[in-house]
């Protein structure tokens, strides 16, 4: 038999081949390549030279010579009466089919094909190579039509599959799962036999990798629409067996297959078809019985995947089944995640019934089911002591969550009785219960778009509810209700007009009122909620008495009032100014609000109202949460740009310009806190994206800054000759540090934004900041600068950079210099600017940075200024900003540095050493863990050394650097453990609570080391630990006892 | 959990946990001393919490210890934990004392004498329970027992949370 086809192959090859070569040409090149064909057989074969396969392979993909050749070269080797010569004949031919088959013609791959399949007869030892060579001619381009259906049956019949070693059972489902993207509707043509066979081969898998494969040979299956025929039973058997798959993949595993990944392959498989609904329903119901918690797990999962396919048909029959077993895992758990995935089932089965469509002779299932859940659950609501009332609420909720239909038979039927329970009770806390469970109710309703709100029919009633609740003097009561009015107010058409107002009342009157935190938070919340559903009534119902409580009051207050009054008097005027925030989001309601805040700005100013220095900053902050969270409307644009940043910029000018004159009122607008809580409202705005806006505003401040063009800004009464940005008298400082306005400004506009007079700008900013000696302007206007610089792409930057740099080299270099600090933090500054963005110069500013660290004078600035660096700064230079920030800018900074830093601590003298360690600690402290983790052992050494630094900073970002390095320990650090442990053990007695809190978490995450290693500290550690544990900060103690009592389970029976 | 043997209260009333201390100004103020007071006991037994021998749930969600039968003077150097079984005649009460005892004497300074004791009248043997507690030696006695310290340090395992 075997010769015999040999002879056929070479022949049917041979004719295929002969034509494409002239003949003579042919004969030539055979006879020098053919010597060196059957070398490589005979070594391939003979002499068991594994490397000679791909020798041949690039042989033939060279066209030295043919397969035909190498079959013939082959010939005596594929005929031999040894299995083991065989097995090796056939070995070499595959592998060079698998790296050649793209080059095969139809002809030849049907003359292997039929070898292949008939060595599937062959002995054991020879299967695993035709498996290979076959799964390479599978991916021929060239496979002839019905060849798929014959090697399938082959397969099938010849081998058993799950007597294969695990690389061929891989082998086999490769082949299949080529074939069935290939030759898809040949398999089908198969019928039933093909998932027979499928069932046959996979039936007893065990490894994963190869279970990955055959799940996704059965989704395929599934998905498919192969004729499942009457094996569909069988084929739920073979992969439903796996449910629920439990699986711990080994220590460092190097296939990374994960639970996970096998859950949702075999969850794809069992849910593909509603024809595994009859075996898959009883199946989950078994399972969820079990007492693993992630078997309950995965049933619940699985059966809300399945809900997603099937109908309701498919579900009638178990519905009682499953509902009882999902109430026992809600009712009974012990755990957050099984209550949750019930609940998410539960919605999902209600969804799938409600999506059936109904024949006139069933039965409407969903309003069957819904009964069941109702008999269950609707009396647990009406129990005088509320004692399951949260379990069958949530699942209630659930379902009503599921569809409008259910939501509507849901409600219809709790809603009554839980309006008339709440009406009855008397008790706070049992009425909060109550309006809590309204509350999930409401906000689980579906809408519709065509019919009304389900809850339409109780909306009278709630609300009454709700208005009752809000004028309760129980906080917990009046926070629910506000919640509830919220989700009431977010459903379409429920509230009417009357009820909105009334709403907006209430509201107004808690702002006003209520002195509890907890109740103002909520209704802030609430009212910016509704506000933008209803503007209207906000507009004519709050603003107005907020703003009459802020200004009405302050005339009262004027005639000695005692302090607490004054006390209580501003926390209702931060309550008003905060609420005025939150409702501000609608632009017709902005148009209303920000009027009010200005004019509180501007009495702050003239000092007709006598508002506090902390009133005119959370006005300030008001108004940056509205240019924040207001819509990104042109209308809304105009009014920040046009109204509200001219009148700040005004406001700062009058009062930097008065002061010089008048001294008995000083306007809070020279206050520094006051500009800096300014600039965040200026740079909100300018980084919105009305680029238009935007661009007027910067060409107005910066002609207002260079040239002192008052004209835009209100009350034009300003002196010609302004000039911002020029050094003058010894007071000017009042002037010049409005530069920081210009900074809110410029450095946050979009990027496609024009600056006007750049060059300008940038050489009057850094004369400002490199001589200027007040220290708000010279670091504003190094910010400007830098601000500027990290977004300007132009060629000139570097000349720029580079006259700067000189500039401040010199001022650096003479230690007599007056302005050595204002040169430290423009170079800080511009060094941040750069490095963000990966710019070349970068470099050179940041290693003058490291070779201040050894200056006697800045040295510690400049190790704090490390911080700045690898920190994102709030005000520039951020995102928000539209500034240029490269991804990881502090790895690489920290990759091309940290040798630097090394160097440095080991050259510097004794007494500058320290500055080294507080830069490294800024440096690492502000990296992403893993990177801490990865680079952390090349510098223990120094690490170990900053322990023992002095500087409290420095030990305690060292400690909470080295912290998650010991959760994982590297080998370096358990040879280092002495000297650790005893430094540790050393600074839990600190000064600093945050140093000794610190050390304790580290000495902590210490006891997690191999027990042998740590063993002998034991004692010590114990010992140590007892001195903290009256500490006299709490915070200290509670970290003491965790860290102790985890020492005392070391080594202890029943302990680790 | 899953073996074959029946528990002696299969299905205990699970309690809300409350909340964790809200951390205030003075608690980050360095100059500012903090007394020990009750909850901050009840936060040893609990945050980090012990676990019921049956169950695995912590002694707050069976309401084992309540905040109210905790009491701390912080001159006088006494602290006393009154436990409530979660049923009368749970044979488990001296191992759950015994655990609340161990886990006091690991966590508080030594100047504290610790007084443990079964809530009056909700336990069948509740004087046996509290003269075993309350004697030093036997106590001592009880740790020296290799399998009666497993067991009470199973109890105290903290959960992978803590770290």
């Amino acid at each position: 038999m075997t010769v015999f086809l040999i002879i056929s192959f070479c022949f049917t090859a041979r004719t295929f081949h002969a034509c494409s070569l002239p003949f003579e040409l042919k004969l030539f090149m055979m006879a020098a390549d053919s010597a060196i064909l059957v070398g490589l057989v005979e070594e391939f074969v003979s002499g068991q030279q594994d490397s000679k396969a791909a020798d041949t392979a690039t042989g033939l993909k060279k066209g030295q010579f043919t397969i035909l050749q190498l079959v013939e070269a082959l010939g005596l080797h594929l005929t031999s009466s040894q299995p083991q010569t065989r097995a090796r004949g056939v070995q070499l031919l595959s592998s060079v089919l698998q790296t050649c088959h793209g080059d095969l013609t139809e002809g030849e791959v049907v003359v292997l094909l039929a070898f292949y399949e008939n060595r599937l007869k062959d002995h054991y030892v020879i299967t695993p190579h035709v498996l290979q060579g076959l799964k390479a001619l599978t991916k021929c381009s060239v496979l002839p039509p019905g060849s798929a259906v014959s090697i399938l049956k082959s397969l099938f019949q010849d081998v058993h599959v799950q007597s294969l070693m695990l690389a061929e059972r891989s082998c086999v489902y490769n082949i299949l799962i080529q074939l069935m993207e290939s030759k898809e509707s040949e398999l089908k043509g198969l019928g039933a036999d093909f998932v027979f066979g499928f069932v046959q081969s996979v039936d007893g898998e065990r490894d994963p990798r190869n279970l990955l494969l055959a799940f996704q040979i059965a989704r395929k299956i599934i998905r498919g629409g192969y004729d499942l025929g009457k094996f569909t039973e069988e084929l739920f058997e073979v992969t439903s067996c796996y449910f629920p798959i439990d699986f711990s993949p080994p220590p460092n595993d190097p296939h990374g297959i994960t639970q996970e990944e096998l859950i949702l392959a075999l969850r794809a498989v069992l849910t593909g078809t509603p024809c595994f609904a009859e075996f898959l329903l009883p199946l989950i119901i078994e399972k969820l019985d079990s007492d693993i918690q992630s078997a309950k797990l995965d049933s619940l999962q699985t059966l809300s995947a399945c809900a997603s396919v099937y109908e309701h048909k498919e579900l009638a029959e178990f519905l009682p089944g499953l509902w009882a077993s999902l109430r026992r895992e809600v009712f009974q758990t012990a755990s957050e995640k099984v209550e949750s995935a019930g609940l998410a089932a539960l919605t999902a089965l209600t969804a799938c019934l409600s999506r059936s469509v109904l024949s006139s002779d069933s039965e409407d299932s969903l309003n069957v089911f819904l009964d069941l859940v109702l008999k269950d659950c609707k009396h647990h609501l009406c129990e005088p002591d509320l004692k399951l009332v949260w379990p069958s609420a949530k699942l209630l909720q659930a379902c009503s969550s599921a569809s409008y239909r259910a939501s509507h038979k849901v409600t219809a039927a709790v809603m009554p009785s839980l309006i008339e329970q709440y009406n009855s009770r008397t008790q706070c806390a049992q009425r909060r219960t109550l309006l809590e469970v309204l509350q999930g109710f409401v906000q689980s309703v579906r809408s519709s778009q065509e019919d009304d709100s389900v809850l339409l029919d109780f909306s009278q009633s709630l609300c009454s509810i709700v208005f009752s609740a809000l004028s309760e003097s129980n906080a917990g009561l009046q926070i629910t209700s506000m919640h509830v009015l919220t989700a009431l107010g977010q459903q379409t058409g429920l509230l009417v007009e009357s009820d909105v107002k009334l709403a907006v009342d209430h509201l107004t009157r808690i702002v006003l009122e209520e002195e509890d935190v907890t109740v103002s938070t909520a209704v802030v919340e609430s009212a910016g909620t509704l506000a933008r559903l209803h503007p209207a009534a906000f507009i004519s119902n709050m603003v107005p008495q907020l703003k009459g409580s802020i200004f009405s009051e302050s005339l009262a207050q004027a005639d000695g009032a005692a302090a607490s009054q004054e006390h209580s008097q501003q926390a209702l005027h931060q309550r008003c100014v905060t609420a005025l925030a939150a409702v501000s989001s609608h632009p017709s309601v902005v148009q209303e609000t920000t009027p009010v805040l200005i004019q509180v700005l501007t009495s702050a100013h003239t000092g007709t109202g006598s508002f506090s220095l902390e009133e005119v900053i959370a006005v300030c902050l008001s108004l940056q949460r509205i240019a924040g969270q207001a819509e990104d409307t042109e209308e809304n644009g105009q009014v920040f740009h046009d109204i509200i940043i001219p009148r700040l910029l005004g406001l700062a000018l009058q009062a930097a310009l008065n002061g010089e004159c008048s001294s008995e009122h000083r306007s809070p607008f020279v206050e520094e806190t006051v500009l800096s809580a300014m600039v965040p409202v200026i740079s909100t705005t300018c980084s919105r994206l009305q680029s238009q806006l935007a661009g007027r505003t910067a060409l107005r401040s910066v002609s207002l800054f260079l040239d002192g063009d008052v004209s835009f800004l209100p009350e034009n009464a300003f002196p010609s000759q302004i000039q911002l940005l020029k050094k003058q008298a010894s007071d000017s400082w009042k002037q010049s540090q409005m530069v920081c306005l210009l900074m809110g400004c410029v450095c946050s506009l979009p990027r496609g934004v024009e600056i006007p007079q750049v060059d300008r700008l940038l050489l009057e900013l850094e004369e400002l900041s490199c001589t200027c000696d007040h220290p708000l302007s010279y670091t504003s206007a190094a910010k400007c600068y830098a601000g500027l610089v990290n977004k300007w792409h132009v060629e000139a930057l570097e000349s720029l950079i580079d006259r700067m740099l000189k500039r401040i080299s010199s001022e650096l270099a003479s230690a007599s210099s007056s302005v050595r600090t204002q040169a430290f933090t423009l170079l800080l500054w511009v060094a941040k600017a750069l490095l963000i963005r990966y710019h070349p110069l970068s470099t050179t500013l940041t290693d003058k940075l490291f070779s201040l660290l050894s200056d006697p004078e800045l040295g510690s600035l400049a190790a704090d200024g490390f911080s700045l660096l690898m920190s994102d700064s709030t005000d520039i230079l951020n995102r928000g900003c539209h500034a240029d920030v490269r991804i990881m800018y502090r790895q690489r900074f920290f990759t091309e540095n940290s040798s630097k830093l090394v160097q440095g601590f080991n050259t510097a003298p004794q007494e500058r050493k320290s500055c080294y360690l507080k830069a490294l600690s800024h440096i690492l402290t502000n990296l992403p863990r893993q990177v801490q983790i990865t680079e952390l052992p090349a510098l223990l050494p120094l690490l170990l050394e900053a322990l023992s630094c002095p500087d409290q900073g420095v030990q305690q970002s060292t400690l909470s650097c080295l912290q998650p390095v010991l959760l994982d320990p590297p080998s370096a650090l358990i040879t280092q453990l002495e000297a650790l442990v005893g430094r540790m053990l050393s600074l839990i007695t600190s000064p600093s609570m945050k140093v000794r809190i610190a050390s304790l978490r580290c000495i902590h995450a210490l006891a997690r080391f191999p027990e042998h290693e740590i063993m002998p500290f034991r004692a010590r550690v114990l010992r140590a630990l007892a001195t903290p544990l009256d500490d006299r900060k709490r915070m200290v103690r509670s970290e003491a006892v965790l860290a102790r009592n985890e020492w005392f389970l070391l080594g202890s029976p029943g302990g680790r | 959990m899953a073996g074959g043997t029946r528990l002696e209260n299969a299905n205990p009333l699970i309690f809300q946990r409350s909340g964790e201390r809200l951390h205030t100004a003075n608690d980050e103020d360095e100059d500012v001393l903090d007394p020990i007071d009750d909850r901050e006991i009840f936060d040893i037994l609990h945050v980090q919490s012990i676990n019921d021998p049956e169950h695995p749930l912590s002694l707050e969600e069976l309401n084992v210890v309540e905040q109210m039968r905790v009491r701390v003077n912080d001159q006088q150097n006494t602290v006393g934990v009154e436990f409530t079984p979660t049923i009368p005649h749970c044979s488990m009460a001296t191992l759950i004392g015994l655990s609340i005892k161990v886990k006091l004497l690991r966590s508080l300074p030594e100047r504290f004498k610790i007084d443990v004791r079964i809530t009056p009248g909700t336990h069948a043997s509740e004087d046996a329970v509290n003269k075993q507690l309350a004697d030093k030696e036997r106590v001592a006695a009880a740790l020296e027992n290799s399998q009666l310290l497993e067991v009470v340090n199973q109890c105290l395992t903290s959960n992978a949370r803590t770290v």
